[in-house]
């Protein structure tokens, strides 16, 4: 029953971060291919309907993770109290930018919220790939399961390290990277004109970026935490994830080349997932490691819920996620196609 | 300031500034269900074109409750460690079940809702508005159910590791305290969005512009304000009261202000509480009524303050007295309020009278000031417990968050959601400013009731 939780969970993060990555990606790299005021329109209608859905899945994540394991709730969400804050802040921004920039038809109210969104967007990829990071290494958990971490100390991995360090500011710009390129690709699908070319043109830039960096963050993650490959040797399934990062990454530049977008927009979905599965294989059946000896690493065994909470909360889990799945299909057929250059609504 | 209290008002200030929108959301996602309703069965476009109007104000409404509704979750985990980790696998349930049931359902049918009209059926878009209106009220319900296990713990079971779990799911959803207590909230929040759809109406109609459409939204503005604020006293408060009087006898002594036990209670209208002389100060009282409100006879005894050892009184104490008589006061000024401009519209003189007009305009942060102050009473009434009577709210915090670090958020917080008062008043203003008039028939339109 834990070891499902944990893959549902991580599949809700996964569907989180390939939704609300591609909205993410479009704030980061809007000010670099939409220039115009059309453009810019153009590139938030693109994401308008549905941006906001795409959020919901952070939520549904973080309730899910709240009862299925109580324990890391509780211990990651206080010893992470300062990054989440600002998390939840840069959140309540970008929720801003997005929405209230077309309320005022005047050039200046419009700019600074477009500045704000490209400002959250940007740094909201930054704290999740940190946040990636900051699991993967592990945090002084104390002998009462509680930690507090502060934003920054030596820069260094190691039994005493911050929100930031070297390796987790290697996750917040491999976020950036990952989340531009699968934002143009994004746009490349959704929009036409000479925004779509832009976008396009990132993508190429972009790629070999995202390789490098995928390829770096092995090396890294050894460094980080020795022990981190240890579940590649107990369970060789775990080598589907980085097979499929690898034939994801390469199959993108090939989608594009037979002008499929849709293929090329879903490959980045693929590695985004792969991604996210690898770290979690590499993790399992650990939930938040400890990088001291005073406290143990907190586990599926030593944080999951009461039985019967679980299974009650299975029955309708499936039920939930089947309703969801049915409103995204709805949301994204009707909303199918590329957006018109001009808007078709009552001015909302 | 010691740690406790911090993260107390941290988490009592982002609750209470973020259900100032929620209330309007969920009230006004009613009525625009109304509208729609009315323009179908009459084919009357003004009915879509105020439709279109109140679904501006509420997609910034709803915006600014979704982005400050996201600390509240994350705040349990954050600010009340211990209480998650304990409560975790019943509370977690609800709050999971609010996201995966209602926040899907609404995010996705607002976006059709606010930008599809054009491209979808009637039928459809009513459709739409409807769901979006289901999707608001779910999330209220999800809500009530992780509030009302707080306030009335059922359906749960202690495991050894000393944290709880659910034994009886539908137990959970059962909880009879919160099927009371979330009939008296909706009807709150349907106040809220009933007044200010009157308010607004009001405003052009003694402003004397936008036609027709001043006179549509007083009159279901003071239709669905009657209604409600009826509902919201009987039977919903009556019920939840006499709820509250058995199981939490305590806190209803505390917020009649009743220290000693007493046959023939009775209802202190308006007084100050007196910890150190243990009575209240300068009372205006009616006597026996609280004795018949409680248990429907004059005679009975409530019990007392005395009754209950120390340490379980609400802390506090004179701020759930004023909260509690603050909601009370309210809810009747609004159910008269609302039968005087009711039995008006009835007779055909409301559009005229402006003695009814100007209080009707007046009033709209007064539901709010009320549903405040009924979410205070609960809060603090539940005190000392944050489970009421398994775990106390001084066990519950996060003890390893640094005063000054809870400070800085606090501070942070305060400032954001100043930030988001000023740019829904600029937006709310300039949206009522622009009216619900299409431009096209600005120009042509009557308004003959106070020509």
């Amino acid at each position: 029953m834990g070891a499902l939780w944990f893959w549902l969970v991580a599949v809700m993060l996964s569907a989180y971060v390939v939704l609300d990555g591609f909205d993410l990606g479009v704030g980061i790299i809007s000010p670099f291919v939409a220039r115009t005021e059309e453009e810019r329109q153009h590139a938030l209608r693109a994401i308008g309907p549905v941006w906001d859905g795409n959020e919901v899945w952070l939520v549904a994540a973080g309730g899910t993770l709240f009862f299925a394991f109580p324990l890391l709730y509780a211990s990651a969400f206080s010893g992470f109290y300062m990054p989440l804050m600002i998390v939840l802040w840069l959140l309540i921004l970008r929720g801003l930018s997005v929405e209230l920039r077309m309320h005022v038809n005047e050039a200046l109210w419009r700019s600074f919220f477009d500045g704000l969104f490209f400002f959250s967007s940007s740094l909201l990829a930054v704290f999740f790939g940190s946040a990636l990071a900051n699991v993967i290494r592990g945090v002084p958990i104390g002998p009462d399961n509680y930690f507090f971490l502060p934003l920054w100390t030596d820069w260094r991995t190691g039994a005493n390290p911050g929100i930031l360090d070297w390796y987790t500011v290697i996750g917040g710009l491999m976020a950036v990277l990952a989340l531009s390129l699968h934002g143009a690709l994004y746009l490349s699908l959704k929009t036409e004109g000479q925004l779509a070319d832009r976008a396009r043109a990132l993508v190429r830039r972009l790629w070999p970026f995202v390789c490098l960096a995928t390829v770096l963050a092995i090396p890294a993650t050894v460094l980080a935490r020795p022990d981190s490959l240890g579940n590649y040797r107990i369970y060789p399934a775990a080598f589907l994830s980085p097979i499929a990062v690898v034939i994801s990454l390469v199959a993108i530049p090939i989608a594009l080349r037979r002008r499929s977008e849709v293929g090329a927009f879903l490959a980045s979905c693929a590695y985004l997932s792969a991604m996210l599965c690898g770290a979690a294989a590499g993790l399992f059946p650990v939930l938040l490691p400890s990088t001291n000896s005073s406290g143990e690493s907190i586990t599926i065994a030593s944080a999951i819920a009461g039985p019967h909470s679980l299974r009650v909360g299975l029955a309708w889990w499936i039920f939930g996620m089947m309703l969801a799945v049915l409103y995204f299909s709805t949301v994204y057929w009707l909303f199918r196609g590329k957006v018109a250059q001009h808007a078709d609504t009552y001015g909302h | 300031m010691d740690a406790l209290t911090l993260h107390r008002i941290h988490f009592a200030f982002t609750i209470t500034y973020h259900y100032l929108f929620p209330q309007l959301t969920m009230g006004l996602a009613l009525l625009i269900v109304v509208l729609k309703t009315m323009a179908l069965r009459t084919n009357d476009e003004r009915y879509n074109v105020a439709a279109r109007f109140w679904a501006r104000i509420f997609s910034v409404n709803f915006l600014i409750g979704v982005v400050t509704g996201i600390p509240m979750e994350f705040q349990f985990g954050t600010n009340w460690s211990e209480f998650s980790r304990r409560a975790g696998g019943v509370i977690g349930q609800p709050l999971a079940m609010e996201g995966v049931f209602s926040f899907f359902l609404e995010s996705a049918f607002l976006g059709l809702f606010l930008f599809g009209e054009k491209r979808l059926s009637k039928f459809a878009h009513w459709g739409a508005a409807f769901l979006v209106f289901l999707g608001s009220w779910i999330s209220g319900f999800f809500i009530i159910i992780t509030n009302a296990w707080m306030q009335h713990p059922v359906a749960y079971r202690l495991l050894p590791n000393g944290t709880f779990e659910v034994s009886s799911f539908w137990g959970l959803m059962m909880n009879p305290w919160a099927w009371l207590q979330y009939a008296h909230n909706m009807s709150g929040a349907v106040i809220t969005g009933s007044f200010v759809m009157a308010a607004v109406g009001a405003l052009y109609v003694l402003q004397n512009r936008e036609g027709d459409y001043g006179r549509i939204f007083l009159k279901l503005g003071v239709q669905a304000g009657l209604i409600s604020c009826i509902a919201q006293i009987f039977p919903t408060g009556d019920l939840h009261g006499k709820y509250l009087a058995r199981h939490q006898p305590v806190s209803i002594a505390a917020m009649e202000g009743l220290f000693h036990s007493e046959k023939g209670a009775p209802m202190v209208v308006m007084g100050q509480p007196n910890f150190a002389t243990q009575k209240i100060d300068n009372p205006i009282a009616v006597n026996k009524v609280l004795s018949f409100l409680i248990y429907g006879t004059t005679a009975a005894e409530v019990s007392g303050l005395d009754q209950f050892p120390r340490d379980q009184w609400p802390t506090t104490l004179p701020l759930l007295f004023y909260a509690y008589h603050i909601m009370a006061g309210l809810g009747t000024y609004f159910a008269a309020l609302m039968a005087v401009a009711a039995f008006l519209l009835w007779r055909g003189k409301l559009y005229t009278a402006r003695w009814v007009l100007w209080p009707i305009l007046l009033s709209f942060p007064l539901p709010y000031i009320a549903n405040t102050a009924g979410w205070m009473t609960a809060e603090i009434g539940r005190q000392p417990w944050l489970v009421y009577g398994l775990l106390r709210t001084s066990e519950g915090y996060s003890k390893h968050i640094d005063v000054a670090t809870s400070l800085f958020t606090l501070l942070g917080f305060l400032g954001m959601y100043s930030v988001l008062s000023i740019l829904w008043i600029v937006i709310v203003y300039t949206t009522i400013q622009k009216g619900p008039s299409p431009v096209v028939e600005a120009s042509s339109s009557h308004s003959p009731a106070t020509a």
